[in-house]
């Protein structure tokens, strides 16, 4: 990339240098890593609040008496678990099985869908499925240009809510709710990539510093923070999410992504099934595996052994803040390693021990069996 | 202990506050705010020799590692265990409770080379962006 491209910059850039956000480049968008550190963001959104600017994610809308059938065609999830009201997380393949994208689709209607798709990929979504619906009454729509989006995660943030969309505390996880806020037409869901329980706002552009600012007013009594990528690379690492172009791309398949209750081969046929019944039945010969080490920090591309061979390389890793420890994931071969195996990682040219740990490495309250739903 | 204004500067962001011919070498104040939180620290070895300008202890962040470079020849004869099991030490007091190691100067005439704290300040002026 040229030093002199601009780099994008969301409704809320100036917003974020306002509350000292620390402005990076990410993927070509100017975004920030951090404002009062990742430790204490990151620690904010465990034990009580924190809020991401995350207008780069996309929006593809897909309306049409055959919205469902594109949806259920190029995804390995099931979209009927999608009902009105509900979203659900899934993979889109390719015909080798890859992933398109790893993606939210919410059922507003029966005929009408929003995605929620990660930004490098916003355009390349759009194109799939729009190649794939030709032949279908269907409409896509890219309106990642239209839509600002917040993150608001945390134990404490349901509460912050009871004022602000009482309706959004009786969603489920990844329930979605329609709504008007500011006098615009915006989205609550309940959903985020923290592992706490929480809502994404998208909105459009016009109010969304108006959303920011109320939810920095309604989180006041929580110790609210402003959070950045760093912290929410750490909370989504130790929650176990993927991250597209990192853990998971066009040549890795959802089996091999250790994401297989994704997977519905039940569900009638969808672009990249056979590959991915080939590998239920014989097995994959690499899987996405997580591991922990105390002797360092590791690091995306460390090398990982066993007995002395080399096994694989880390494609996400950092220090976890909750566990006070390094943790990572790579794809490792052997695909069927067991917890507590042991492993070396080499950082700085150093074999550090570590042991294969099963993943999500720590469970927030996005896990909880049932959630808040009001005082 | 040493004042900011006290202490020699590298170029790599070390600081060396010499007494006799033994150096105490840290993080500047203003290495360790760009870092971030600091949650690793490998330390060398007492009795390890140490080269000018070569690497020789790696203190890590939630985002980077950073290499450490020796100020001076010599010969480690202390390091500071205490931030080995508290690295947030160094972002805390990089100058005091935060110092990483201490090392016996071949020759303590090295440091005049280095940047004093006007002059470091002057070199981060030129190389902020």
């Amino acid at each position: 990339m040229s030093a002199t491209q601009t780099l994008r910059r969301t409704a809320l850039n100036e917003t974020m240098r306002k509350y000292g956000g620390k402005m990076v480049d990410f993927h070509g968008w100017e975004l920030p890593i951090q404002f009062s550190g990742i430790l204490k963001e990151h620690e904010a959104v465990r034990n009580s609040a924190g809020i991401f600017d995350v207008s780069h994610m996309g929006q593809v809308f897909v309306t049409g008496a055959d919205a469902f059938k594109l949806l259920q065609q190029t995804n390995a999830n099931d979209l009927r678990k999608a009902t009105p009201g509900k979203g659900v997380y899934s993979h889109v393949t390719n015909e080798k099985a890859g992933l398109v994208d790893d993606i939210i689709a919410f059922c507003l209607a029966a005929d009408r869908y929003l995605v929620i798709v990660n930004a490098t990929t916003s355009t390349k979504d759009y194109e799939w499925f729009k190649t794939q619906g030709t032949k279908m009454h269907v409409k896509v729509e890219n309106r990642s240009d239209d839509y600002s989006m917040v993150a608001v995660q945390g134990p404490n943030v349901p509460k912050m809510f009871e004022q602000f969309a009482p309706e959004a505390l009786k969603l489920p996880r990844f329930g979605i709710v329609e709504k008007e806020i500011f006098g615009e037409h915006c989205f609550v869901s309940r959903t985020g990539y923290t592992g706490e329980d929480g809502f994404e706002v998208t909105a459009p552009h016009k109010i969304i510093v108006q959303v920011w600012e109320k939810m920095m007013e309604l989180g006041k009594p929580y110790g609210i923070v402003p959070c950045g990528l760093g912290a929410r690379d750490t909370l989504r690492l130790e929650s176990g999410y993927l991250l597209y172009g990192q853990d998971v791309d066009d040549e890795h398949t959802t089996y091999e992504s250790n994401y297989g209750w994704v997977v519905s081969l039940d569900k009638g046929d969808f672009i990249g099934r056979n590959i991915l019944a080939a590998q239920k039945t014989d097995g994959v010969k690499r899987r996405l595996t997580g591991l922990t080490l105390s002797g360092g920090v590791p690091r995306p591309g460390c090398k990982v052994f066993m007995d002395g061979r080399e096994i694989g390389t880390l494609a996400s890793a950092t220090y976890s803040p909750t566990l006070k420890k390094g943790i990572g994931v790579g794809y490792l071969t052997p695909a069927d390693l067991k917890p507590g195996a042991a492993l070396e990682v080499e950082i700085h040219g150093r074999r550090v021990p570590a042991e294969v740990s099963k993943v999500p490495f720590h469970r927030g309250t996005a896990f909880a069996k049932t959630l808040y739903t009001g005082a | 202990m040493p004042k900011a204004e006290e202490v020699k500067y590298t170029k790599t962001h070390e600081w060396l506050h010499l007494a006799g011919n033994e150096g105490t070498v840290g993080l500047s104040e203003h290495a360790q705010k760009e870092m971030g939180d600091i949650v690793f620290v490998e330390l060398p070895k007492p009795g390890r020799k140490l080269e000018k300008d070569k690497p020789c202890a790696v203190v890590e962040s939630v985002k980077s590692a950073f290499d450490i470079y020796s100020p001076l020849n010599g010969e480690v004869v202390a390091v500071n265990e205490a931030v080995s099991g508290d690295p947030a030490l160094i972002n805390q007091s990089p100058l005091e409770g935060g110092w990483l190691f201490k090392v016996k100067a071949d020759n303590p005439a090295e440091a005049g080379a280095l940047m004093d704290f006007a002059a470091y300040g002057d070199f981060l002026k030129q190389n902020a962006h």
